[in-house]
């Protein structure tokens, strides 16, 4: 009885969790078929390019300065120990080009846009707004997801190069001006150690970043139910699950391409 | 003319619909009542094709809306006006925007004409020269008003009413009702209304037909309804509680 129970669970939740992966993989294919047929609703992607990525800038960089300097300060006590305090520079510029740069971009990003992305389709769903635009013989997939996730997939990778980039400056300000490290040295570690396809694992992982965090939000949003806690619940599930898929897909990420 | 033949649906292990058979008939207001939760929106929604049928057949005219491809439904649902239940006027746009969305949608007109249309769309509603408002600084009837304006942008042939009334005071429920009828009246539209009112009902009905556990029980004009022997439908005109929500 008991194994029954809790067979009976773990198929309910392998069930409902290939239902959501199903439904979020139709909405992308949707999303992709729909791009390429007209009308092309340029005005709406660079209303969402702005929302996304310009109105994220602020926070993106206040945490890309504070992660360069936390690891430039956490860098320098470990290399201390062993005279090789003149690594900081490659080894704060590498972990924030190949990890923490796309990673704690996407996570602001999502916590920021994702959530809004979800609550606005949310509420456009169970006030039938989008009904009204089925009515209005217009695809709401076409006309609400289709920017949202194009303007993510073009925003992250600039987003993550800016967080990189002033990640580096609040490393060299804590390395250089507060702990006294050569200026030169530090630089000289930076541009030797960091290559171009450190950038580019950056950048391919914020590109998928892009897509995860827009495309969850979307078909949360989508698919809300419930009046207004609906609309809550399915805020909540795609920050939690974009944010999961974002920690995983790193990893994922790492070990399949580089 | 749209006919419903055979509908079936259901929702989990609830079956919302069984075996309905309705025939709308053209250039008239047909009023569909029943219980709450009975399933009268999501007869609305099947002949707008925003839901399937699990079997049976929606003819709007000579074309079953189940069978024909995302463009051809696309093209009769621009025969489709509707006034949802609470406007679901877009909050993100103002009033003119939201009236204006569906003629820059569909028709490639001069900016200039489509300002003229929205202007004449929301006076022909009672609402000249609030285009610049938003939809969260209009009142309820308002913001219904406005819907309409919007609904009847494209100049639908068939209007789709959800309980326009609803949530609002007497008067402007009359108000709204006179609305509705003048439309029709006017553009001699064919319209299905949604409704729980039943002095409403009566106001604007040509037809009324009653929905009750996922069938029409009963159909007719407003004098031959009302005469109904049928106790449920007696029982729901009148309010009594066995047998009404």
């Amino acid at each position: 009885m008991f194994l029954s129970r809790i067979f009976f669970l773990i198929g309910r939740r392998t069930l409902h969790f290939l239902s959501e992966l199903g439904g979020i993989l139709i909405l992308f294919f949707q999303s992709m078929a729909w791009t390429f047929i007209p009308p092309f609703r340029l005005r709406i992607l660079f209303k969402q390019m702005e929302f996304i990525g310009v109105k994220s800038l602020f926070i993106v960089v206040l945490t890309g300065v504070f992660t360069g300097m936390v690891l430039a300060l956490q860098s320098y006590h470990g290399f201390k120990m062993f005279g090789g305090e003149s690594l900081m520079g490659g080894i704060v510029a590498l972990s924030l080009a190949r990890e923490m740069g796309p990673v704690l971009t996407a996570l602001m990003v999502n916590a920021r846009a994702g959530s809004a992305i979800a609550a606005e389709l949310g509420t456009m769903r169970v006030t039938e707004q989008i009904d009204a635009l089925q009515m209005m013989a217009i695809n709401p997939v076409q006309f609400l997801v289709v920017p949202r996730i194009w303007a993510g997939v073009l925003m992250l990778p600039l987003l993550t190069i800016i967080n990189i980039f002033v990640g580096i400056i609040g490393g060299y300000f804590v390395a250089v001006v507060l702990l006294g490290i050569n200026s030169g040295v530090y630089l000289n570690k930076t541009i030797n150690m960091m290559e171009m396809s450190d950038l580019m694992q950056g950048i391919v992982k914020s590109i998928f970043f892009g897509l995860i965090l827009t495309l969850i939000g979307c078909y949360k949003g989508y698919h809300t139910s419930g009046g207004a806690e609906g609309v809550g619940r399915a805020t909540t599930e795609a920050v939690v699950i974009s944010s999961v898929c974002i920690l995983i897909g790193t990893y994922v990420l790492t070990s399949l391409l580089f | 003319m749209i006919r419903l033949v055979g509908i079936n649906k259901t929702f989990g292990k609830q079956q919302v619909l069984r075996d309905l058979n309705l025939t709308i008939p053209t250039g008239q207001t047909t009023v569909i009542i029943g219980r709450s939760g009975g399933g009268k929106s999501v007869l609305l929604k099947h002949i707008m094709g925003l839901l399937r049928p699990d079997s049976g057949e929606i003819w709007i005219d000579d074309e079953e809306i189940n069978r024909l491809n995302q463009r051809d439904l696309y093209r009769v649902r621009r025969r489709f006006g509707m006034l949802f239940q609470e406007g679901a006027l877009f909050d993100s746009m103002s009033v003119g925007e939201n009236v204006a969305f569906p003629i820059r949608e569909h028709k490639k007109l001069p900016f200039a004409e489509i300002e003229k249309l929205v202007s004449e769309k929301l006076a022909l509603v009672g609402l000249p020269g609030i285009e610049a408002k938003m939809p969260s600084e209009l009142s309820g009837g308002m913001r219904k008003r406005a819907a309409l304006a919007r609904a009847m942008a494209l100049d639908p042939d068939i209007l789709l009413f959800d309980e326009p009334t609803t949530g609002l005071d007497p008067i402007l429920t009359a108000s709204i009702d006179h609305l509705i009828i003048e439309t029709q009246k006017r553009f001699q539209m064919t319209c299905v209304v949604i409704s729980h009112d039943i002095q409403s009902v009566f106001r604007i009905a040509h037809n009324i037909v009653m929905l009750y556990e996922g069938r029409i029980i009963e159909g007719g004009p407003p004098e031959v309804f009302r005469q109904s022997s049928n106790k449920i439908i007696q029982d729901f005109l009148e309010g009594r509680f066995e047998n009404s929500a």
